[in-house]
């Protein structure tokens, strides 16, 4: 195995430039390194004006999405020799604003985030002295996958229709407002109903399916959305025939 | 971004790229989405033919004969090869799809995805079988 290989890295510096260029650098590529350790070692080494986020390089804090090859990859979990010989061409994630280089603005998704609510609403909470809403174990697993998203964006990156139509609510906030609707704990599904049932909301989504593929926490973004559709469309044929609510 | 426009001081001039009007032809997966969305039109053929069909054999012997006959013509018959193809490439990606949207509980555990699936090609064939019988052994 060659003891490098060449990053295609997409700059953009907008005090200079009106589009995304590439410059290419030669990174040593041991079989344990990530793609985020051959950019740290371009910025360490090569070129300190490189810039990119990531923060925990273990899968977990979800700020080092880029696009890799094409694919919107964690890269921080994204081997370098997997790409060998090379060379590998790493952007920032599509479908978002570029900031800088490799920094896209995520602030879009941030306010869609808040608008489905994801927090546990209960309609009267129980004082503390009754003890805390208990679970079992079926019952969390009703939810815990939908709970495991790190907000990292690649479902994002990887849809079309939210590259086409960035009013779409998107997968991560669908997924998220059910992962409260599907906690036992949550009496809020009525109140996310109205966001999430909007023509911008789970009937924006086609169902190309990417977004569950690039996951990479396995959330099924895709499968939430299409479960809530089926919840939906029962909810409003329950408005149509028995309109006073059984 | 969306409706916030908040004044940012040094507001960092962001770069949006226009996703290309050929992303269908990027990766499979948006392909074969693209297809499934267009060959709804075959589907919706499909179904007018068989409307076409009851009512033919509705109106008796004549006029089945007649569109047996018209059925038989390369085009139709090309056009219903193609159609037929497509709708069973609906019913796979259908069926394929249904885990993930239906989650079916049985007392408190989950039936896995596979069964549920399975349970749909099941009741496909049990339709079939009915509707075969109907036909040919009625
Ligand atoms: S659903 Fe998956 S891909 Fe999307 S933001 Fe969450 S962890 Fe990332
Ligand atoms: S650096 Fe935290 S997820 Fe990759």
């Amino acid at each position: 195995m060659a003891d490098h290989i060449t990053l295609q890295v997409a700059r953009y510096r907008p005090e200079q430039q009106s589009d995304i260029t590439f410059d290419e650098y030669e990174v040593p590529c041991p079989k344990e390194w990530v793609v985020l350790d051959g950019l740290n070692h371009i910025k360490d080494r090569l070129d300190g004006t490189l810039s990119y986020r990531w923060s925990c390089r273990m899968g977990i804090c979800g700020s080092c999405g880029m696009n890799v090859n094409g694919e919107p990859k964690l890269t921080c979990a994204t081997f370098l020799a997997d790409y060998a010989p090379g060379p590998i061409r790493v952007e920032p994630l599509p479908n978002f604003p570029v900031i800088r280089d490799l920094i896209v603005d995520i602030g879009d998704f941030m306010q869609k985030l808040v608008r489905v609510k994801p927090w546990i609403m209960r309609q009267t909470e129980k004082p503390v002295s009754e003890g805390e809403y208990r679970q079992t174990p079926e019952e969390l697993d009703e939810y815990k996958q939908f709970s495991m998203c790190i907000n990292c964006m690649l479902c994002y990156a990887a849809c079309p229709i939210y590259g086409l139509d960035p009013k779409f609510l998107g997968p991560a906030a669908i997924a998220l407002a059910q992962r409260y609707n599907l906690d036992s704990r949550d009496e809020g599904a009525s109140d996310r109903m109205a966001v999430l049932s909007e023509h911008e909301g789970i009937w924006g989504c086609t169902f190309v399916g990417e977004c569950t593929k690039v996951c990479p926490k396995h959330v099924d973004p895709a499968g939430a959305i299409q479960r809530y559709k089926l919840t939906a469309a029962l909810e409003s044929m329950k408005a149509i025939f028995m309109p006073r609510g059984a | 971004m969306s409706d916030s426009h908040v004044y940012t001081p040094y507001h960092p001039r962001w770069l949006r790229r226009r996703v290309s009007t050929y992303w269908w032809l990027q990766k499979w997966s948006y392909f074969r989405f693209i297809l499934r969305e267009g060959s709804c039109l075959f589907v919706g053929w499909f179904v007018l033919y068989m409307l076409l069909l009851v009512n033919a054999v509705g109106k008796g012997p004549d006029s089945y004969a007649r569109i047996l006959e018209w059925s038989a013509e390369p085009w139709v018959l090309g056009l219903n090869v193609v159609s037929f193809l497509f709708v069973a490439f609906h019913a796979v990606t259908f069926f394929e799809a249904v885990p993930q949207a239906l989650v079916v509980h049985i007392g408190r555990t989950r039936v896995p995805g596979r069964l549920v699936m399975a349970a749909h090609y099941m009741a496909w064939a049990l339709a079939s079988v009915l509707i075969a019988w109907l036909i040919v052994g009625a």
